[in-house]
């Protein structure tokens, strides 16, 4: 085990967690904004998904239990990503204890710099989120397993959409950087590799926003009902 | 005086060989005793220290910027030289001594000069091995330039920054051995003076250029490696910083130092561009491989280059020496530009200037090559000129880039003070009147890497156990005349600046003692300088203290010191009435033009010994004799 | 042209600092940006006040001694160029000048615009080296080195150690520096038999002279005066990585 702590003291070794439980999370989010448009296919497919996660692995596990074994995953995850973060934070806010009268960035990008205050959104999002949508207590209208119902009497609130839609813009932001950052982390570069990058970030970042952004605003627009 | 060179004995490619069996050695387990000061930490005081600690000497190294990665060294870009004969053009080592000598026109020892040549067989080696990233062929194997002077391709290579990826392998050796704590490094430290015990180097003075401290340092032997004297000039190719300090304050306890006149010009640098100029930057002489060099017909030749049509163009190294063309040493190229800008065909602005021409050779391999060649270079050119040498041929003008002068040392590289050593440009050095391109990075790892170490060895074997510490009354006596000297520096308080004296003294050598020299204008100089001089003690400004850093007091104590080593250069070249080299006197020239020698009179080495202020230095005479290279009249037609 | 500038002024290392405004009328465009600050300091002192102090000395930017922010940019608006070589054709008469030392707690001032960079130093002395005595190396043609690998090192080593890439980097990290040593050494041949212990000794010296992480800003790279892509920050993350890991599986191996 003290080699993981070495390793960990690194920042190297930080950025490296980082990067691995960045891609998880990236995995989680990908399928759950899959998951999410299956509201254009109607209640019973997106109900019956919402079932199906729950029900998969039966008989060996019972009802729930993967669901809960990816939960632990998760928040494990996320736990490890937000600590580094943290933690690499202070050391870089340390390393220039007087700071410049006038600093004029020439390629961060406005992603970069808002990595961690965008993380720090999309956690609080999360915590909000996870009330609303699996615990229902600050949900209105919540029905435990009628998940098309929650969605659609949730979204026709255009303040709760409006904040959704915010938070899933600032995830966009966090992957556009997140997404090109980790093959640097894990050092993944090559002449082929590096037209590549971007160009994935890009992608995965736009997909993911835009399709998590679609079901707020088709309920908004009455698109669903 | 007798100077005794102490060459060994026997067929000259045996002397070194025979010399290393000859020398005393220090046991293992004693070498550990012995600390040894190394000022400077350029290819020859890195390498130097770097590989006494690694035969287990106690090391301090000393230099004055903030790292010793930084030494001038740094700024050499073309080459290094090495008789590997990799590309079976016929090289040898016999060949690059024969190269060297003549080059140098018949003005350095035979003996080192071979034994230099056949050290830079090891360097290569030995800087490879150390990841030196030297260009390379497909094959993997080593690729090879020509260079100046030199009709076979040994010049090895790091695109356009050999100097700098070679004193990284120095500086990496070195901090090695940081690390293992065999050396204490001390940057941002100059030495100010040098302490004798009994007439044996025993330690020095430094000042801290922080705290202002200053400080002594003992040991058992001193070695100089502290660059050459350029600046002396103002405007040169040389680092800012770099100084005559060391080797002048050595001087004056007592260290002879030999042919201070032998002074390099190169030919390719980028032309003055107004007052303001604080230093020349230099491209490398490679240029010349590739580049022609030519000025219009016509003198006050007003017209673009581009309009000047190939008829009214003159091309005059490609003319006047058929058989080396743009390839001629340097002091040829540099005199022949002079002349040209003498007869009012020089370009650009002033008129001090010839063009280099790329057309002809980007159109014979592309661009793409020529890229690949010297694309640093012509960025370069373009950052300072603001102009595109692609497009445009480049404007060029010698400049003052290399001293061949220096503390006059003998074979084992040690001065007339008992354990006092000078390595690298700092000594007087295997390059007689001239130095060939490529041969001075070659000559600093020579001395630091390969022969020092060996050398030292036997005059400490001679000394064991004769220990001299900081407290001996005569490091308290220099430690309170440097104090005094840094003292009256700061108490002149007149109203001129240290850099308003030393673009006077700059120009004034220039003019007197640069390119060409003349009986009368050198004696006008002698007169000049010590008034120059006078003046700068009664009206020279440095504000601020001692105890901090204060960058006009070091410059102010750099500039007082070249102030006299000017005298001593002035009056080393009106005593040798001959033409050698970069030594070039007006009244000694042949019909055409060229460096007339004097072998009848001359063929020595002039050392000057110090003899008080206000005393004129007298200068000793080591004959030099040539057994193995024919003294010829230099012809490169 | 005629310029204001506004230089950090700082007696001493634990002296507080401020900025002063400068007039610098009379600016010759062919002027480099250190010859300009020179013909401030002479009229400076002329009139009896300290010149500024900064560090300098190839000129030619090759020595890495020289360095400054420029209006917020590390060696000022020129890419790929140390001060030394920035001209002032690339100001326009009237312009502000606001001039700053490096800020990093690894490099702390010393006064007015010069820093102490003997992290760096230490960083090499940590291991950037290959360990290989005088007198004991092979003939230099008998280790080969691919064209391709032995460029691949040389732009590494490329390196001036400025310490703009810390300056500029909004994390105050120096893994462009380390990296670029790292990795001079780590794809030549002859760097081989160290390159894991280089590489864990070298960015263990980095994390303990208080430098920042990286974050992949990619500032670093922009004003690196050398172009120094971070491609090689991944090298040796992927070197550090693969060191850790490879050595833990060595370790239950044996
Ligand atoms: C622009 C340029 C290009 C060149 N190109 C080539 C080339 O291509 N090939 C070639 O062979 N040669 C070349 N040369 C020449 C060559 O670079 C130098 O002659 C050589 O590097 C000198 O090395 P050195 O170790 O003797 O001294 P330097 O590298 O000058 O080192 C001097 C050291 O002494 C220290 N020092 C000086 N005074 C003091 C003091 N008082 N106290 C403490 N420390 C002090 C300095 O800090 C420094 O560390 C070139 C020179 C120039 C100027
Ligand atoms: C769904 C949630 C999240 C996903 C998908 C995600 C994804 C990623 C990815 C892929 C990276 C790149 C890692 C690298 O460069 O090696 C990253 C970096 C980062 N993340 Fe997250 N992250 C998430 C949540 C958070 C949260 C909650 C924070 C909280 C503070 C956060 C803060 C950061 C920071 C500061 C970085 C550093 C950027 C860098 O080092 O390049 N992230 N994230
Ligand atoms: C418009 C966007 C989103 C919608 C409509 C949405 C919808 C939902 C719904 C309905 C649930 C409950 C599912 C169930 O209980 O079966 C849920 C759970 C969850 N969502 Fe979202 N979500 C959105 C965006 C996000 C984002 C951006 C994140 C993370 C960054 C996220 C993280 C989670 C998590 C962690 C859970 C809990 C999973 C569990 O353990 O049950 N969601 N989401
Ligand atoms: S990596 Fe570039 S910016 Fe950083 S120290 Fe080296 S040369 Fe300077
Ligand atoms: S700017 Fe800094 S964050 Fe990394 S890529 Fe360069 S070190
Ligand atoms: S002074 Fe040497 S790089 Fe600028």
């Amino acid at each position: 085990m003290k080699w993981i702590r070495d390793f960990y003291r690194s920042s190297l070794g930080k950025k490296a967690v980082m990067a691995v439980t960045g891609v998880l999370l990236f995995g989680f989010v990908l399928l759950h904004m899959l998951g999410n448009l299956k509201l254009f296919l109607g209640p019973e497919k997106l109900n019956g998904y919402a079932e199906g996660l729950r029900a998969f692995g039966e008989p060996i596990l019972s009802h729930g239990d993967l669901l809960w074994i990816l939960r632990i995953g998760l928040l494990v995850a996320v736990g490890l990503h937000v600590v580094s973060a943290w933690q690499l934070r202070r050391l870089n806010a340390r390393a220039r204890p007087v700071s410049y009268i006038r600093h004029k960035p020439q390629a961060a990008t406005y992603a970069s710099r808002s990595m961690f205050w965008g993380g720090v959104l999309i956690v609080v999002f999360v915590v909000y989120h996870l009330l609303h949508m699996t615990v229902g207590n600050v949900h209105a209208e919540f029905v435990a397993g009628d998940v098309h119902h929650n969605m659609v009497t949730a979204f026709a609130n255009p303040f709760v959409s409006g904040f959704y839609i915010l938070a899933v813009l600032a995830l966009g932001f966090h992957l556009y950087h997140g997404l090109w950052s980790f093959f640097q982390s894990l050092g993944w570069t090559g002449p082929r590799l590096s037209g590549f990058r971007r160009k994935f970030a890009v992608a995965f970042a736009v997909l993911v926003s835009a399709g998590f952004m679609a079901v707020p605003v088709a309920v908004l627009i009455n698109l669903v009902r | 005086m007798q100077l005794n060179a102490k060459i060994p004995k026997g067929p000259i490619a045996n002397k070194w060989d025979r010399h290393r069996f000859e020398l005393k050695l220090v046991n293992p387990a004693n070498k550990r005793s012995f600390d040894i000061i190394v000022v400077g930490t350029g290819l020859a005081g890195g390498s130097a220290a770097a590989s006494l600690a690694e035969l287990g000497y106690d090391v301090k190294a000393f230099c004055f910027q903030d790292s010793p990665r930084r030494a001038h060294s740094i700024a050499a870009q073309g080459g290094i030289n090495a008789a590997k004969n990799y590309q079976n053009d016929g090289d040898s080592v016999f060949r690059l001594f024969y190269d060297t000598v003549k080059g140098g026109d018949y003005r350095s020892r035979e003996a080192n000069v071979h034994r230099l040549a056949e050290l830079s067989l090891n360097i290569i080696d030995q800087c490879a091995a150390q990841g030196v990233p030297f260009a390379r062929e497909y094959g993997g194997t080593l690729d090879n330039r020509s260079f100046g002077g030199a009709q076979v391709s040994r010049t090895f290579y790091a695109r356009g920054q050999t100097g700098q990826q070679l004193l990284l392998g120095a500086y990496q050796a070195l901090a090695r051995q940081i690390a293992a704590g065999k050396v204490t490094m001390y940057p941002r430290c100059e030495m100010l003076d040098l302490v004798l015990v009994d007439g044996r180097a025993r330690g020095i003075i430094t000042r801290d250029l922080v705290t202002g401290g200053i400080e002594r340092h003992a040991a058992d032997a001193v070695v100089l490696a502290t660059g050459g004297y350029s600046n002396v000039f103002f405007l040169s190719t040389n680092a800012k910083g770099s100084n005559a300090t060391a080797i002048w304050r050595a001087h004056r306890r007592g260290a002879l130092f030999a042919n201070p006149c032998f002074t390099q010009i190169h030919p390719t640098c980028i032309p003055v561009s107004g007052e303001h100029q604080s230093k020349l930057t230099l491209m490398s002489e490679s240029l010349r491989n590739d580049g022609r060099i030519w000025v219009p017909v016509t003198a006050d030749d007003a017209r673009p280059p581009g309009e000047i049509p190939e008829e009214e163009r003159d091309y005059f190294l490609e003319r006047k020496y058929p058989a080396f063309g743009n390839l001629v040493p340097r002091d040829v190229a540099s005199r022949n530009a002079k002349d040209v800008c003498d007869e009012g065909r020089g370009v650009g602005p002033g008129g001090l200037g010839v063009y280099l021409d790329f057309a002809d050779a980007i159109q014979r391999v592309g661009r793409d090559t020529i890229e690949a060649r010297y694309g640093n270079l012509f960025e370069m050119y373009e950052k300072i000129t603001g102009e595109d040498p692609y497009n445009a041929p480049m404007r060029i003008y010698p400049a003052l880039h290399y001293t061949m002068g220096g503390l006059w040392v003998d074979y084992n590289l040690m001065t007339n003070i008992e354990g006092l050593y000078a390595i690298g440009e700092a000594n007087f050095s295997d390059h007689g009147a001239n130095r060939l391109g490529a041969s001075a990075l070659m000559q600093g790892l020579a001395d630091g890497y390969f022969i020092l170490p060996y050398t030292i060895g036997d005059y400490l074997a001679r000394h064991m156990g004769d220990r001299v510490d900081t407290s001996h009354p005569a490091f308290e006596a220099v430690e309170s005349e440097v104090q005094a000297r840094v003292d009256s520096l700061l108490a002149v308080g007149g109203s001129r600046t240290v850099d308003s004296f030393h673009r006077e003294l700059g120009a004034l050598l220039w003019n007197r003692c640069g390119m060409a020299r003349e009986e009368s204008g050198l004696k006008e100089a002698l007169e000049q300088i010590p008034r120059l001089r006078a003046e700068f003690w009664r009206d020279v400004t440095v504000l601020g203290s001692g105890d901090s850093i204060n960058q006009a007091l070091e410059k102010a104590g750099r500039v007082a010191d070249f102030l006299e080593l000017a005298e001593l250069m002035c009056r080393d070249a009106l005593g040798r009435a001959e033409s050698c080299g970069g030594h070039f006197r007006i009244e000694n020239q042949t019909a055409e033009g060229e460096a007339l020698r004097d072998d009848e009179n001359f063929s020595h080495v002039s050392a000057w010994e110090h003899r008080g202020d206000g005393e004129e230095a007298v200068e000793h005479r080591e004959p030099l004799e040539f057994e193995y290279v024919k003294l010829t009249q230099r012809s490169y037609k | 042209m005629d310029l204001v500038l506004h230089v950090w002024r700082q007696p001493g290392p634990d002296a507080e600092g401020r900025m002063v405004r400068y007039d610098a009328p009379g600016i010759d465009p062919d002027m480099s940006f250190l010859e300009m600050l020179d013909v401030v300091n002479e009229r400076l002192q002329t009139d009896g006040e300290e010149p500024i102090v900064f560090d300098h000395d190839c000129r030619e930017g090759i020595c890495g001694t020289c360095g400054m922010m420029i209006n917020g940019v590390a060696h000022g608006p020129q890419g790929g160029t140390t001060v030394c070589q920035l001209h002032m054709r690339h100001f326009s008469d009237g312009d502000e000048v606001r001039i700053e030392p490096w800020r990093s707690a690894a490099f702390p001032v010393l006064k007015d615009l010069m820093v102490d960079r003997s992290a760096f130093d230490r960083i090499i002395q940590a291991g950037g080296y290959i360990s290989v005595n005088t007198g004991s190396a092979p003939d230099a043609n008998e280790v080969l080195v691919p064209k391709a690998s032995a460029e691949l090192a040389f732009e590494a080593a490329a390196c001036i150690g400025c310490g703009a890439c810390v300056a500029q980097c909004p994390n105050g990290a120096a893994h462009l520096f380390t990296a670029a040593k790292v990795s001079h050494l780590g794809l030549l041949p002859q760097g081989q038999p160290e390159r894991r212990i280089r590489v864990e000794r070298m960015v263990a010296q980095m994390e303990a002279e208080a430098f920042g992480s990286c974050t992949n800003h990619q500032e670093c790279e922009i004003v690196c005066p050398k172009e120094i892509s971070i491609d090689y920050i991944a090298r040796m993350n992927r070197d550090f990585l693969g060191t850790k890991l490879r050595g833990q599986i060595q370790a239950k191996a044996g």
